[in-house]
């Protein structure tokens, strides 16, 4: 490495709320929007929040919380425009926000209520994959697909520094880079795959990984949201201009239980967790805010106060949700008629009939 | 409005969680997110957060008590008003101590409310099916009521000719020919006449007569017939009346007849107390290492009377004010220099290769109102005589208030029991799982010893290793057993050594 070489973390805001330079990647913000971030991640949060409580009322089988994980999904997020898609995992919603996808919908999952409750379609963000790794895969044909149909957008997909070991992660290495795909990968490197640290992953920094299989990788500060917005901007327009996939490599920290059902004082001690604190998303958003003098008190008052009544709404919405019918299992199995489908639709329809209501 | 909260399942087909530590009390006025109990499953300690704002209005478990999932804990008045507010649970006035025994005894859970029937419901164990593990959801739900009875007129539509051959044809849905009786199954037992009205079936109602119509699972048959016990001499408390295992115990280990019941009536003559928690952690951790590493105990009495000085001299400087020092700590540093002069001590049997630990994680025994735990002090070797001191008061702490996380009792390396506390000279101890030796620290007493050639009174006390066999021989245990010794008898050798 010459002396000049750029720092090997993408930072632009410190965890100290100071705005720092970057070779590579500058971003250029007007207060409005960096109130606008602020405002994203805080709602995010809250509604990550409640979503834990509801599992703890017994409202939610289970649930994924992305605590601290805000910047990456937010950064990453805001950096979509329109005709781009996105594949997550079942943790991305804080992505699923960016999209426009009403909170209580990500609900209904975890509820047991349906099978993911937006439209792909309309919201161009993937229905979540529950099997680690997987949507690598579903993504890189997707963005070969916009490729072979010649349109404007790129695909972004998700998933963790635990997938990073699977299979179908590495095969759709290859072939976004063999095709030239216009893609990014965006991993969340949380250091906890549930409880095997990364260091049980890899042994050189994950962003490196793409090198071997010829195409950049790039680590930024997954807790630094401009740094994030500012990487996966640059990372998305490179794929639409043809320049292929980008690995970007989002440095953060799982500040929370990898889901409900997890315990992680079993595996891993509080001094970690404490040293992350330290770097929290929303908090050096907050301090670079008052700083600069961008935003009073008044501000930040007002969006606590809408997290509120998001939170409280989300309560309230989540159990109002209606319980599926038993019929509502034969929906969506097949895109057309079938004839067995329907056979059995009659017979069960028939069967349930047969009970006094 | 009184409004109850359930035990959630808050793992993935927990069953039940036992109540830890009510965070609250009646009268109370809790707010949405406020945690109000810490409860403990099979996967973690959880603290839950309150669903409503409002004023506790009972507490319907006890502290300890084991509750299975979708049972009321809570009670909260809510003030909202109370025009819905149906008279939520007919037994709410009972006391919360009869409502406790009626949770208790691991009984199926009463379905709550909804026109609750439950006259009698107390007193015998309700039919009850073996537990089963669910993947997700909200747990199991108990097998009495709920289920809707068939309409007894309509010809049953999986007749028809068209269907596709149903998967699972079983039992009720084919014979269309079955008529009315709701549920008869051909020749189960005719208790299912209360089946009708949707409530319980009466779990002893086996006909006397039908000898051979005993209901038990094949397995419980051959239990039966190991133990030795005529399966139609017991009273089956399963499902329908079937005899279950529990069943076939209690009838092997009851005497034939109630033994001379004459001092029976109010102190019962022995106590069975369920093997959970932390209990079981310990039996499991001593069974796994005293039958998997061949121990070897040695005994040293030593002189600590300069020890016991040091100690004194210490507690004066400065540097220990606000500390506790105690002997423990010097034994402490003996032993993490005596394991730098004999890093063999301080490793790990893998079965092909012995790990050898440059660091030492350092546990302490500790007796906790929940039982013995081991947490340990990570890098202990590179800590300063008052670091030390700190750690060492923060850990017994922390075990005493029934803190200490799982994370802080992984990884240790070596392990000092201190069992001089109890007023014992010594012990024989079992190595902690994972480590390669542990000393046990006795009480210090006055004793006559032989100094220069003189009989004095000193400060003597008695240490024990116990070290395991397949890596560390007689002689490097005597060589650090030796050492520690050495050093307690003159506490400079520890400067002279580290």
């Amino acid at each position: 490495m010459t002396a000049d070489a750029p720092p090997e973390l993408v930072q632009l805001l410190t965890p100290e709320g100071e705005r720092v330079e970057h070779p590579d990647y500058d971003i250029d913000l007007t207060p409005e929007e960096v109130r606008s971030l602020y405002r994203d991640l805080v709602l995010v949060r809250r509604i990550d929040l409640e979503a834990v409580a509801l599992q703890r009322h017994g409202e939610l089988g289970i649930w994924a919380s992305l605590l601290g994980q805000e910047a990456a999904q937010i950064g990453s997020g805001r950096a979509l425009t329109d005709d781009d898609m996105a594949f997550p995992t079942y943790r991305e919603h804080g992505v699923a926000w960016c999209r426009d996808v009403d909170p209580v919908k990500l609900l209904g999952l975890f509820r047991g209520v349906n099978h993911g409750g937006w439209d792909p379609a309309e919201h161009n963000f993937h229905l979540y994959t529950i099997v680690i790794g997987s949507q690598t895969l579903h993504a890189v044909g997707y963005a070969m697909g916009i490729q072979r149909d010649g349109g404007d957008g790129a695909t972004i997909v998700y998933f963790g520094d635990g997938a990073s070991s699977q299979g179908d992660v590495n095969e759709s290495f290859v072939w976004a880079s063999v095709f030239n795909a216009p893609i990014v990968f965006f991993c969340q490197n949380n250091q906890w795959a549930i409880s095997e640290p990364i260091e049980k992953q890899s042994r050189i920094p994950l962003y490196r990984r793409a090198n071997g299989f010829g195409f950049p990788g790039v680590r930024v500060d997954g807790n630094d949201v401009f740094a994030c917005l500012a990487v996966t901007r640059q990372a998305l327009k490179n794929a639409r201009e043809g320049q292929g996939p980008t690995l970007i490599e989002a440095f953060t920290y799982r500040m929370g239980a990898h889901t409900t059902t997890d315990d992680p004082t079993r595996y891993r001690v509080a001094s970690e967790l404490e040293a992350w604190k330290l770097k929290d998303p929303i908090e050096r958003v907050k301090a670079y805010l008052f700083k600069n003098e961008l935003a009073d008190q008044e501000f930040f008052d007002a969006v606590d106060a809408e997290a509120e009544k998001l939170g409280a709404d989300l309560r309230r919405r989540c159990v109002e949700m209606p319980d599926p019918t038993p019929m509502a299992m034969f929906e969506h199995v097949y895109s057309s008629e079938h004839r067995q489908l329907d056979e059995e639709r009659t017979a069960y329809a028939g069967y349930l009939e047969g009970f006094e209501s | 409005m009184r409004r109850e909260f359930k035990l959630p399942d808050v793992g993935e087909g927990l069953t039940e969680a036992e109540i830890v530590r009510w965070l609250v009390k009646p009268g109370d006025t809790v707010k949405v997110h406020q945690e109000f109990v810490e409860i403990e499953t099979a996967k973690s300690i959880v603290a839950l957060p309150m669903p409503w704002d409002g004023v506790v209005a009972e507490l319907m478990a006890d502290e300890g008590q084991t509750v299975d999932v979708g049972v009321a804990i809570i009670a909260i008045d809510t003030g909202e008003g109370g025009a819905d507010a149906a008279p939520s649970e007919s037994g709410a006035d009972a006391a919360p101590s009869e409502r406790i025994a009626a949770l208790a005894d691991d009984m199926v859970p009463r379905p709550p409310a909804e026109g609750a029937v439950e006259p009698g419901a107390h007193g015998s164990p309700a039919p009850k099916e073996e537990r089963q593990a669910v993947l997700v959801g909200y747990g199991v739900k108990t097998g009495a009521a709920k289920r809707r009875p068939r309409k007894a007129s309509t010809p049953a539509p999986a007749a028809s000719p068209s269907s596709a051959p149903s998967p699972q044809t079983a039992v009720p849905a084919t014979p269309a020919s079955t008529t009315g009786s709701p549920s008869a199954r051909p020749q189960a037992a005719p208790s299912g006449a209360g089946a009708a009205s949707g409530g319980t079936a009466e779990p002893g109602a086996v006909p006397s007569a039908a000898r051979l119509a005993v209901l038990a699972k094949p397995p419980v048959r051959k239990l039966a017939k190991d133990l030795g016990v005529d399966l139609t001499t017991v009273k089956g408390t399963g499902p329908h009346g079937s005899i279950t295992r529990d069943d076939l115990r209690a009838a092997s280990e009851a005497p034939p007849e109630a033994a001379p019941a004459v001092q029976a009536a109010d102190q019962p003559r022995e106590e069975r107390i369920p093997v959970k928690g932390v209990r079981k952690m310990t039996a499991q951790a001593m069974v796994a290492s005293a039958f998997t590493a061949p121990h070897v105990t040695e005994f040293l009495q030593v002189d600590v009377t300069e020890t016991m000085e040091a100690v004194k001299r210490l507690k004066a400087m400065p540097d220990f004010q606000d500390v506790k020092v105690s002997p423990l700590l010097l034994v402490a540093k003996a032993v993490l220099t005596a394991a730098r002069r004999y890093p063999m001590i301080n490793s790990a049997w893998t079965g092909e290769e012995i790990v050898v630990k440059h660091y030492v994680n350092l546990g302490i025994a500790a007796a906790t109102p929940r039982g013995l735990i081991v947490p340990n002090i990570k890098d202990a070797h590179t800590r300063s005589l008052p670091d030390l001191a700190k750690a060492l008061n923060q850990l017994a702490e922390t075990a005493r208030s029934g803190r200490t996380q799982p994370a802080e009792m992984a990884g240790g390396t070596f392990t000092i029991t201190n069992v001089g506390v109890f007023g014992v000279d010594t012990g024989t101890p079992i190595i902690n799982p994972g480590e390669s030796a542990i000393l046990a620290f006795g009480l210090v007493r006055e004793m006559p010893w032989v100094v220069d050639g003189e009989l004095a009174v000193r400060k003597v006390t008695t240490l024990a290793l116990s070290f395991d066999h397949r890596l560390i021989d007689g002689e490097l245990g005597s060589l650090f057993l030796r050492d520690v010794g050495a050093m307690l008898e003159d506490p400079l050798r520890m400067l002279a050594w580290s």
